[in-house]
């Protein structure tokens, strides 16, 4: 078969954003009859126990830009963001018919309560709230979270009727290591070459791993990867950025592009956190419910909703990303009434204020319709950052 | 005869409504606002009274030919006598202003200047209340307000006077004028000569007019006994009624709309300032309810807003609106970004009735929220307050409604106004009789 | 309010005198001093370490009560903190940037550490995480998970028993000179539980009709004790003795609730309240309350730092860890939104209730996210009409006394015509 061109890549990955009935997680599922698929919102849930049990996990990430909610209203006040309430909306809407469980990681106390909400409204189906320890010492923390993860293969191993083996998920181990190790690759090529891999493109390749199996996700970012850097774009004089705060509520794909047409180059960002949330590859042998454990406490992503115990640490990993993609400044984009997102914010802040490093911050909704506002700010900083740097 | 009467006080005007021992609307009365809930009570029970008159006239001539015509002609002589009335008063209120000290120099400009705006204005009296005459309000503050302001300029520059003087003085007077009820024999009067200047225009009626001065008396004489009445609204200060006689806004409006429409279930109230959803019971009452009255999206406010910023008038927004070729998905519903959100459009080429049609249907989304929140739309659905009168927000409702609820009957009344003044009659008949 | 002689009981005044007193333990310089959050409050381990215990939270109502929060929470907004979150941690951050003086007008210390009891809410991490910044003093975090299938897990409770262990009781060895004495803190819990029967029987008292008390704005006044400073010890049993006295009494001359203003002439509506109560126009608030009559005979922020009657929970000195951790695990904003409903449901039922009111709270969405489906869902599973009204914590503009009102009088009335109609027929529960 030919290869594609970028352009149909990201037209294939486009249809699979726009598709809020999920077709192609619907196709798999029909595809052989028993099989399962299991939704699962930010920031963090492992894929692999879900893949070894032979079932499809989904990404779900509310109903987007383009989703009007109405019933999804009648669950959540007008204070509260918006991706409850749009995540509702597609489950009362059926589109979530063939989703047989849901996963809410302890990110905040809403989705954490929306875990709830689901046990009352949908009582046939597999629900699981999945609190992430926030010890990280592996004999107090990690074994509170191998006992999870054994207790969460239970769960799954219940609704497969079949036992999960470790050999099983050891394989899928493997899987997702693959998986992480090119979405580190498309992340490496778009900090390296910003130009050949707009942010829009790459969030929707992203995307499209929330919804398809991870082996045609690899294939996908390799095919990818192999198309942007055959082709000859223009490189532009923008500036380099790091976008913090879109870990679990995201942006219309629209802002995402108007901070690019605005002059930025987002080199890195915290969306859908899940693809490169273990930071190293999990060994692949010998017990996979200690070894995702380990991976997880001793080597993962930081976030807002991850607990930092020492204070000389936090906002490390930030600067880190920083430092490491050569990134000129950082946006702070937080959904509207976030609270892991904006009650770390100014924790954040002060620290890159000590370090003079320049940043901007904005709030949005899924939903938001005014671009002119965010690339207005957005094209300021980039200006101030070219004409008043000291690089 | 027994009334029972509700009041609505509300923000921008207050309702009243009359209705007998069998739950029979005789009278509806409307008056403008008034910093004094007492007065704005007392005028608008008083101009419920007047339209309870008024039905039990027209009761009293029976459907003979012609009794349409002369209770319509007597109506609008009537309204002209009682514009006259207040005319008169308020020239009198400002005259009395010029015994002021401030006002002994220029006294005697001013008297002239003040007189010869008041002819005028008297003598345009008959043509604003002419057949055919439309109005952009029917209180005497707009009608008068707006005449006065007009020939005040050109009398003042005239004379060589201050119009802000003479605007002073007005400004002082038309308060007194309105913190003034006409006393029911004003009002007898006021009828009396409605009537005899009905039959000095041109006829068109075959009943005399012995006959109907005589049926007029009768009807003049018959005591509207305030047998029980119930007050409503919203608002910080406390309502001028003692507190067995208050009824919430939300109960009077979700029983308003029971007794104009049986079988509505569900009741959508878009005010200007607040939007309600209600869910009511076979009886009319409340099972629940939601409200969004911190934020002025989804509200009449919105449409305000809009309509200042395109410089144009609010009732013009429905019909632009109607003339969309295409929707245009509008997020943010926020008033602070309504201008910046329509600027945008239209920058970004969308055309005019596009941009107001995508407004409207944002709006309505918002109303969907609260509905949904007060527990999602049941058959029959009842629409009231000042939007439902907009075709456009009523064409996207219609459409949301099905959307998300399926078919079902939408009602809304003309008299959408006076729904909490009903509910809370029949509340004062209830309270009274059981 | 106006010149009316505030009736004071025989138990507010020993209460009034406690906080006082734990506010000049705090201040006096000679006490470490650890601040944690209520609910999780591990009060009696703390006391085996004689270490002071402050609680933000109870700062932050005790100047909202002041009418001082409003200007500490623009303080704190003023300095980047966003609009949309949690008052209680706007106020604590505004005060502290306006001198950090505590209510007896003493300048707060530098705490000699924070006991991040990560509890049923997740702005507790962020608050702490934010203090420790300001303070740079030490910080030991407690990790109690969620109790989403509502009932907790043994790997829950083992995991909260080795964080103690491991963590906690190092740190506050370290953080005090003082050795642990497993023994001292049984000897502390068993006086907890003694306090937490008459605390149970005070919740029950307003089952009685009519009620003695108001189980929600008198409620937090009783509520206190047992949650905060003085769980443990014997002036917490001798304040819940003498309380009880008080109520049976009351009981005894069959009087209505309790007020500011003397007590209620007659009840008209028993409600079940869910969520916090404001702060900032406490005593208004209240007002349209009683006088329309309604008393509130149970509520849930009265289990906000310890739910005592649902299960039976009792401090366990037997089991002096683990039932620190079952305390934790216990508490009403660690519960599942199921686990809430059936809490609710069951007041009504057994309080013989009208109905429910929720008072949303716009900057908590521990409590408020998910209100609307519990609303419904009780509503169906009782029969009884709830209402729903929205304020917040501790922010003065949120509390709008018209649109409060207007809901409240609507809801009162609602019930009314219920009643006068033969209401609707309950379902069976």
């Amino acid at each position: 078969m030919e290869a594609r061109t970028v352009k149909e890549i990201v037209a294939f990955c486009q249809g699979l954003f726009d598709d809020l009935d999920f077709t192609r997680a619907r196709e798999w599922k029909a595809a052989v009859p028993g099989r399962k698929v299991i939704g699962y919102m930010p920031v963090y849930v492992p894929r692999e126990i879900i893949h070894a049990a032979g079932m499809l996990p989904l990404g779900i990430l509310g109903g987007g830009a383009d989703l009007e909610v109405i019933h999804g209203d009648a669950y959540y006040q007008s204070y509260i963001c918006r991706i409850p309430r749009s995540t509702v909306e597609l489950a009362v809407t059926g589109r979530l018919d063939f989703v047989d469980g849901m996963i809410f990681p302890s990110i905040c106390d809403v989705i954490r309560n929306l875990s709830g909400i689901w046990q009352i409204l949908f009582k046939d189906k597999y629900v699981r709230y999945f609190d992430a320890p926030q010890n990280f010492r592996e004999d107090v923390g990690g074994v509170f979270y191998s006992n999870e993860l054994r207790e969460f293969r239970e769960g799954l191993e219940k609704l497969a009727g079949r036992r999960i083996t470790d050999s099983e998920i050891n394989a899928s181990i493997e899987v997702y290591n693959e998986n992480r190790l090119w979405v580190n690759r498309v992340y490496d090529f778009r900090a390296d070459f910003p130009w050949k891999a707009p942010s829009a493109e790459v969030y929707l390749l992203m995307r499209a791993g929330m919804v398809l199996p991870p082996e045609e996700h690899t294939l996908l970012m390799r095919e990818y990867l192999a198309a942007a850097g055959a082709q000859d774009r223009p490189m532009r004089d923008n500036c380099r950025v790091v976008l913090t705060g879109v870990f679990c509520e995201q942006p219309p794909l629209n802002l995402i592009k108007s901070l690019e047409i605005s002059g930025c180059y987002i080199v890195d960002d915290d969306f859908l956190l899940i693809s490169r949330w273990l930071l190293e590859d999990v060994p692949a042998d010998g017990d996979p419910i200690e070894n995702l454990s380990r991976a997880f406490l001793l080597n993962s992503a930081q976030t807002a909703a991850k607990y930092e115990a020492d204070m000389e640490v936090k906002g490390r990993y930030l600067i880190d990303a920083i430092r490491k993609r050569s990134a000129d400044g950082v946006i702070f984009a937080a959904p509207s009434f976030c609270d892991p997102a904006l009650l770390d914010q100014p924790m954040m802040i002060s620290r890159l204020d000590a370090l003079k490093i320049p940043y901007i911050t904005m709030q949005y909704a899924e939903n938001s319709g005014q671009m002119q506002p965010i690339r207005e700010q957005s094209g300021t900083f980039a200006d101030s950052i070219k004409l008043w740097s000291s690089s | 005869m027994h009334t029972f009467i509700g009041i609505d006080l509300g923000s921008t005007t207050t309702k009243a409504l009359l209705v007998d021992e069998n739950e029979t609307v005789l009278g509806r009365g409307i008056t403008n606002s008034r910093s004094n809930y007492d007065v704005a009570a007392a005028v608008s029970k008083q101009e419920a009274k007047i339209g309870a008159r008024f039905t039990l006239f027209h009761q009293a001539l029976g459907c003979r030919g012609g009794a349409a015509k002369l209770l319509s002609t007597l109506e609008r002589n009537f309204r002209l006598e009682q514009f006259l009335s207040e005319l008169g008063r308020l020239e009198d209120t400002c005259m009395s202003y010029l015994d002021h000290p401030r006002f002994q120099g220029g006294k005697q400009a001013l008297e002239e200047s003040l007189s010869a705006v008041f002819r005028r204005i008297e003598s345009e009296a008959s043509e604003i209340y002419a057949p055919g005459a439309s109005r952009k309000s029917d209180f005497f503050r707009d009608i008068a307000g707006s005449r006065f302001m007009n020939l005040a300029e050109s009398a003042s520059r005239e004379a060589g006077i201050s119009f802000e003087t003479l605007l002073n003085i007005y400004d002082k007077s038309i308060l007194d004028v309105e913190s003034r009820v006409s006393p029911d024999d004003a009002v007898s009067r006021q009828f009396k000569n409605g009537l005899s200047r009905a039959f000095r225009e041109t006829n068109g009626t075959d009943i005399a007019e012995a006959e109907a001065r005589e049926a007029l008396a009768k009807v003049l004489a018959i005591e509207l006994e305030e047998t029980y009445v119930v007050g409503t609204g919203y608002g910080r200060v406390r309502l001028p009624f003692p507190k067995e006689h208050i009824r919430s806004e939300i109960l009077c409006h979700g029983l308003g709309a029971h007794m104009m429409f049986p079988g509505t279930r569900t009741v959508l109230d878009i005010g200007g300032q607040d939007t309600k959803g209600i869910q009511v019971d076979g009886n009319g009452i409340v099972t629940s309810f939601q409200m969004n009255d911190r934020c002025a999206a989804g509200c009449g406010r919105y449409l305000g807003y809009i309509a200042d910023e395109m410089k144009i008038g609010l009732h013009e927004l429905g019909p632009i609106a109607m003339k969309a070729t295409k929707s245009v998905r509008i997020n943010s519903t926020c008033t602070v970004f309504a201008g910046a959100e329509l600027r945008d459009r239209l920058a970004l080429g969308e055309t005019r009735p596009d941009i107001l049609a995508g407004l409207h249907r944002a709006i309505m989304l918002r109303a969907m929220s609260i509905l949904s929140r007060s527990g999602g739309v049941t058959n029959e659905f009842t629409f009231t307050g000042g939007v439902a009168k907009n075709e456009a927000a009523v064409k996207e409702l219609r459409q949301l409604i099905r959307e998300n609820y399926g078919e079902m009957t939408i009602n809304i009344s003309p008299d959408s106004i006076y729904t909490g003044a009903l509910g809370g009659a029949s509340f004062a008949r209830r309270a009274a009789i059981g | 309010m106006s010149g009316r002689e505030v009736v004071k009981s025989n138990s507010q005044l020993v209460q009034k005198e406690m906080i006082s007193r734990n506010y000049d333990k705090i201040t006096d310089g000679n006490h470490k001093v650890s601040s944690t959050f209520v609910p999780g409050n591990l009060n009696e381990l703390l006391m085996c370490f004689d270490i002071a215990n402050n609680l933000p939270e109870i700062n932050a109502i005790q100047n909202a009560m002041r009418k001082k929060s409003g200007d500490m929470i623009t303080e704190a907004e003023r300095a980047g903190h966003s609009e949309d979150v949690c008052t209680y941690v706007k106020a604590d951050i505004g005060m502290m940037a306006k001198g950090n003086i505590a209510p007896n007008g003493k300048p707060f210390p530098v705490p000699d550490i924070l006991l991040l009891s990560y509890t049923g809410c997740f702005t507790f991490m962020k608050w702490f995480e934010l203090l420790r910044e300001q303070y740079q003093c030490p910080t030991v975090m407690l990790h109690v998970p969620y109790a989403a299938d509502g009932t907790p897990t043994k790997n829950m409770r083992e995991y909260i028993v080795r964080q103690l262990k491991e963590d906690v009781i190092p740190a506050l060895e370290k953080v005090s000179g003082i050795r642990f004495d497993i023994d001292r803190l049984r000897e502390y819990l068993r006086k907890s539980a003694a306090a937490e029967d008459d605390m149970v029987w005070m919740l029950e008292s307003t089952k009685h009709k009519p009620s003695p008390i108001d189980c929600y704005f008198g409620g937090v006044y009783y509520m206190g004790p047992i949650f905060t400073a003085f769980r443990g010890t014997d002036e917490a049993i001798e304040y819940y003795r003498l309380l009880r006295l008080e109520i049976q009494e009351r009981i005894d001359k069959g009087l209505c609730a309790q007020t500011p203003e003397g007590d209620m002439p007659e009840e008209k509506y028993r409600l079940v309240v869910e969520g916090p109560p404001n702060w900032t126009s406490f005593r208004d608030f209240w007002h349209m309350f009683h006088e329309s009559g309604a008393v509130v005979v149970a509520s849930s922020y009265t289990k906000v730092g310890g739910i005592y009657d649902y299960e039976g929970f009792r401090h366990d000195p037997d089991h002096p860890l683990e039932t620190m951790a079952d305390y934790c695990l216990g508490v009403y904003t660690n519960r599942s939104l199921p686990t809430r409903v059936d809490m609710l449901a069951r007041n009504i039922r057994e309080y013989e209730a009208d109905g429910l009111l929720i008072n949303s709270i716009k900057s908590c969405n521990s409590f408020s996210a998910g209100q609307l489906v519990m609303m419904r869902e009780i509503e169906r599973i009782t029969g009884k009409p709830a209402a729903f009204i929205e304020t917040d914590l501790v922010d003065p503009r949120y509390f709008s006394a018209a649109n409060v009102k207007n809901r409240l009088e609507s809801y009162f009335q609602m019930i009314d015509q219920k009643r006068r109609l033969g209401g609707s027929a309950a379902a069976g529960m």
